[in-house]
């Protein structure tokens, strides 16, 4: 499994840089998907500059990030989390027959009212 | 012919990790009027400076060249060397090949070479250097002091103490700053009123100081020693010699619904006003943006009332002018806006506080009597979180907040906690903290009995939201020990928000051309060696005007500054610099762009005569320097159209030397 | 005056309304929306990782369609206008990117040139909230309006810049511009629950009730909103509040909304 992934690749597709964090928890104290996360932001944040992130690839959690950037917004050193988790994510879904979300699943997740912003957002955000 | 010894410092591996400091010695022997060079560890040590004393003598030596770190750093040190050996001190040129040097070149080779040739060029400027003696000016024995908070009133009564003349210029109506508003004092916990309101009145009663309260520094002219200041004293409409501080009109006054600035808006005071009861002077002050006389011609009741008959609508600023040999900055410091920060909901709800309104919200003399009590609807809160680094440490890159740690947070933020706790046992305390800092004599045991005596909770981690809802402040953090994301619904939220330098920092700093860093605090001549100085000669820094600081901590530096002001007011006469511009009359051509473009107005123009190679006598307009002014800046010689003005120790012909010797 | 004009996917179809009333306001404005020929998609979401582009490429199209008119673009979907600004905004810092990007544009080369208004800019910098003022003909007097700012409108907030991410007061102004009440409630700028909402219609739901209940417990009797998302999430919720575009309301204000009913 050594090198699947590249740390390095992450960091610099991201644009953010985990070095920056001062490990003060704001990401995950303003995050709403919170509870829904099996690895929260500062942990995102933590191991991927441990470049420790098998875990990370294999939990759901990175498909938890509404991508609401609040975040980012309130980061108080300008880390950046949600940019870092993207980069993961997209680390993982990039891989042939990674999609988290294949249009065969769409027929059952419709309903009238639902815009169509929300199934290409979804998409954007699951699927290559 | 300079006879010329080089002396070139290893200092330990500074330079000699990347400088061949032999090579750069044996190279620099074959230099024009080079007699002597040697190389040494640490030339600044007693054993180097001797060596150089030693080679003076034993090789004759006219002029040295040390080839070490920054002149900032040892040239007055070289050159107090020289002068004791007997060579005059502006003989000697330092090599700057520390700094500039091996501390920027990781490659010896390049470093080396390098060094040889900013060796060069000291060389061939000490071949043209000519002795130099400096002038003596007076100093006028008086120190201003900027700022009557704390910092300025402890350094004012030291100076004072010491028998010299102190005027304290204080913007506001009274002086006592920030101190005067504080609750109690960490670590001891005695209160802030009981240990400064007794400085204020020394310093009232102390016959060498003088208050300028409601004033402002003007202008800034002159130099160290002779300071020419002018003071603006703004109209107060109340006589200060005459009101007797008795307070029936503030009484009296109708217009009583002004946000009063000294409990932080949170009630009102009177149009007409003294700070706080033990305000230093006790005088009145009327706010001339809420009188209804000065507004509408309409009322007068203050005057009428007034038996002292102080009051006087017609008062206008005044401008004085006053002489002094020092100048201390104690202009402080303020919690910033938090503007930026309203995920915390400071503009959405009256319950989230800064940690100094929650100073006022405690004080006896505060709005609520010293109850602590929710300023919404004046309920007792049994819930209180407090959240630390409101602003502090943040990266520029967040384009919000300060970069630096504000330092009294921590302090402050455990003594709030345990004195709810000791006063209100049913209510709990809850502080959201990244890192508890807590270096200082009794400091940590103070912040470890808030935990282990008062029971309040320290939670690692940071709050990330404060949503009011009916009645509760709906707070959602994180606890990082347990991996959790928490919500309590509190009753009141304070906020240690960071502070800055006060605003009129900035452009006091221009006035007085004292450098500041890019946070608006201001430099220090060293940071570890020179820390109550200012670079700017005669100019003195004292309190959180140069960082952030607790109280022991602005004391102690107060103490310091008052000390170096001391010293300079204990000297009769000044030696100047002797670097300092002369015009060549007989180049001159008269212009006035040297007059035009001096800063200092050191230059003016004089008619003299001139006897002409023909016999007759002719009246020319020429250019003189007055030295005691110049402050060799050199504006002048780069104007001179005519090559007349030149700076003495930096003449063009040295300088062209240096930057042929470079070329080479 | 003259601006080009993205609509997006949603508002030719569920969100009609927002598109509706924003073209006819804008009218009595004195504001021609030229909508843009041809096009695409924004992409929905903007991807913040820089070795995407092909997902970006739209939304370039778009810019340089606006730009080769020489008009300013408007756009009035929150997600539309928040990845417009963004893949406009790496067009300008990133050269890298852009010059990937513009790979793919054939001889159309375009470096960011565009500017780019949410249709509430529109109103704020272009026509004025003072103009509106005078334009109403049936003020919401005393009608007590949340303003729903989510999160697309105001983050990223070095990029959008629309208004201080965390107090922003653009939509409250809107709303008293249209004699109306607004209630300031602090989960106005928390995110609604997005796209989870398809995968896990209860963390969405979640999301916005917390949202709405806030406005409540503040007295906000009605929600407005620039996003067909945060619109559908709000409604799901199952909270007693009635959740409107902001469009509907200006239109209702100016006096232009009997005229679509007829």
């Amino acid at each position: 499994m050594t090198n699947k992934y590249s740390v390095e690749e992450i960091i610099k597709r991201s644009g953010a840089n985990p070095l920056k964090c001062m490990k003060c928890g704001k990401c995950s104290a303003t995050c709403p998907a919170y509870d829904e996360m099996e690895y929260h932001p500062h942990q995102f944040v933590s191991m991927i500059a441990d470049g420790d992130i098998e875990a990370l690839v294999k939990s759901d959690s990175i498909y938890r990030c509404l991508s609401c950037f609040a975040c980012v917004e309130r980061c108080p050193r300008g880390v950046e989390p949600a940019k870092l988790i993207e980069a993961l994510k997209l680390e993982v879904i990039r891989k042939k027959g990674q999609n988290y979300l294949t249009p065969n699943d769409i027929p059952n997740m419709l309903n009238e009212d639902l815009p169509q912003q929300a199934i290409v957002s979804a998409f954007r955000k699951y699927t290559k | 012919m300079q006879r010329i010894g080089v002396f070139v410092c290893w200092c330990g591996s500074n330079i000699a990790g990347t400088v061949d400091v032999k090579a750069v010695a044996e190279a620099l022997k074959f230099e024009p009027g080079v007699v002597h060079s040697t190389d040494y560890q640490y030339m600044c040590s007693q054993a180097g400076q001797n060596l150089i004393k030693d080679a003076i003598k034993e090789h004759n030596l006219t002029g040295i060249v040390v080839c070490s770190c920054s002149p900032r750093m040892h040239e007055a040190t070289f050159r107090k060397t020289a002068q004791s050996a007997g060579i005059n001190p502006y003989m000697v040129e330092i090599a700057n090949i520390r700094e500039q040097c091996s501390w920027v070149h990781k490659d010896m080779a390049i470093g080396t070479e390098k060094a040889i040739i900013l060796g060069k060029a000291a060389v061939a400027k000490v071949n043209l250097n000519a002795p130099l003696t400096p002038g003596e000016s007076p100093v006028t024995k008086r120190a201003l002091v900027i700022g009557g908070g704390i910092a300025g009133i402890q350094t004012a009564l030291d100076i004072a103490d010491a028998g010299f003349e102190v005027d304290i210029v204080e913007k506001k109506p009274t002086i006592g700053g920030k101190m005067a508003q504080l609750d109690k004092t960490f670590p001891t916990l005695d209160c802030a009123a009981c240990i400064l309101t007794p400085k204020m009145v020394d310093v009232a009663q102390h016959e060498k100081i003088r208050i300028f309260s409601y004033s402002e520094v003007e202008s800034v002219k002159g130099f160290v020693g002779n300071f020419n200041v002018t003071i603006k004293k703004h109209a107060r409409y109340v006589k200060e010699d005459l009101c007797t501080g008795c307070g029936a009109c503030v009484e009296k006054c109708p217009q009583k619904k002004v946000a009063n600035e000294f409990n932080l808006n949170m009630d009102n005071r009177h149009a007409i006003y003294i700070p706080f009861a033990q305000a230093v002077p006790k005088v009145a002050t009327i706010d001339p943006s809420a009188c209804t006389m000065l507004k509408t011609g309409k009322c007068g009741v203050c005057s009428k009332i007034c038996a002292a008959g102080a009051i006087d609508y017609t008062q206008k600023d005044e401008y004085i002018e006053e002489k002094y040999g020092a100048i201390v900055v104690a202009t402080g410091f303020n919690p910033i806006s938090l503007e930026k920060f309203d995920e915390y909901a400071y503009s959405q709800s009256k319950d989230v506080i800064t940690s100094l309104e929650f100073e006022r919200l405690t004080n006896a003399a505060g709005p609520t009597a010293g109850k602590l009590l929710r300023p919404s609807d004046g309920k007792h809160p049994h819930k209180i979180v407090f959240v630390q680094c409101v602003g502090s440490r943040c990266s520029a890159g967040a384009e919000k907040g300060k970069e630096y740690c504000s330092k009294i947070c921590c302090m402050y933020t455990a003594k709030h906690a345990m004195l709810v706790r000791d006063k209100y046992p049913d209510t709990e305390v809850y502080v959201f903290y990244i890192d508890v800092r807590t270096p200082g004599k009794n400091f940590d045991e103070f912040y470890r009995r808030a935990v282990e005596e008062y029971g309040v909770h320290y939670i690692k981690g940071m709050v990330g939201k404060v949503t009011p809802e009916g009645e509760v402040l709906k707070v959602q953090g994180s606890d990082l020990i347990n991996n959790k994301q928490i919500n309590i619904d509190a009753d009141l939220v304070v906020l240690a928000a960071a502070i800055e330098p006060d605003k009129s920092a900035r452009p006091l700093a221009t006035k007085l051309t004292a450098s500041m860093d890019t946070n608006d605090f201001f430099t220090e001549a060293h940071p570890k060696l020179r820390p109550v100085e200012s670079p700017t000669a005669g100019v003195f820094l004292s309190g959180a005007c140069q960082g952030p600081k607790d109280i022991p901590e602005t004391v102690s530096q107060a103490g310091a500054a008052a000390a170096k002001v001391i010293g300079l007011l204990a000297k009769d006469k000044l030696l100047g610099n002797p670097c300092v511009a002369r015009s060549n009359e007989l180049l001159c051509n008269g212009c006035s762009n040297c007059e035009k473009v001096c800063p200092y107005g050191a230059i003016t123009y004089i008619d003299k005569d001139f006897r002409m190679p023909d016999r007759t006598t002719r009246t020319r307009r020429i250019a003189q320097v007055n030295p005691a002014v110049c402050q060799g800046c050199g504006a002048c010689t780069v104007t001179c159209p005519s090559g007349a003005m030149d700076l003495n120790g930096f003449t063009n012909g040295q300088i062209m030397a240096e930057v042929d010797a470079i070329c080479k | 005056m003259k601006m080009s004009y993205f609509p997006g996917c949603t508002l030719k179809n569920k969100a009609t309304d927002l598109d509706v009333y924003a073209r006819l306001s804008a009218e009595a404005l004195d504001i021609m929306l030229e909508e843009i020929e041809n096009w695409q998609c924004c992409g929905g979401m903007f991807t913040s990782s820089n070795d995407e582009v092909a997902t970006k490429l739209s939304s370039v199209r778009v810019l340089n369609s606006a730009f080769k008119k020489g008009q300013d673009l408007v756009t009035v979907c929150s997600a539309c206008h928040n990845v417009v600004k963004q893949t406009n905004n790496a067009m300008q810092t990133d050269s890298e990117f852009a010059s990937k990007v513009n790979n793919y544009m054939g001889e159309d080369k375009y470096e960011g040139q565009t500017k780019i208004y949410h249709y509430l800019e529109m109103l704020r910098d272009v026509v004025g909230f003072e103009k509106i003022k005078e334009k109403v003909v049936n003020p919401l007097k005393g009608k007590k309006i949340g303003a729903y700012y989510g999160c697309l409108l105001l983050r990223p907030s070095k990029v959008m810049a629309m208004d201080n991410p965390e107090n922003p007061t653009i939509l409250e102004d809107f709303i008293r511009a249209i004699g109306a009440e607004p209630v300031i409630y602090a989960q106005r700028n928390e995110c609604c629950g997005g796209y989870v909402t398809l995968e896990s219609p209860n963390s969405a739901k979640k999301q916005s009730n917390r949202v709405l209940e806030n406005a409540k417990a503040n007295g906000a009797e009605l929600i407005i909103t620039a996003c067909p998302l945060c619109l559908y999430n709000l409604k799901k919720s199952g909270a007693n509040i009635p959740v409107v575009y902001f469009t509907e309301l200006l239109a209702e204000a100016l006096g232009l909304k009997e005229q679509t009913n007829d």
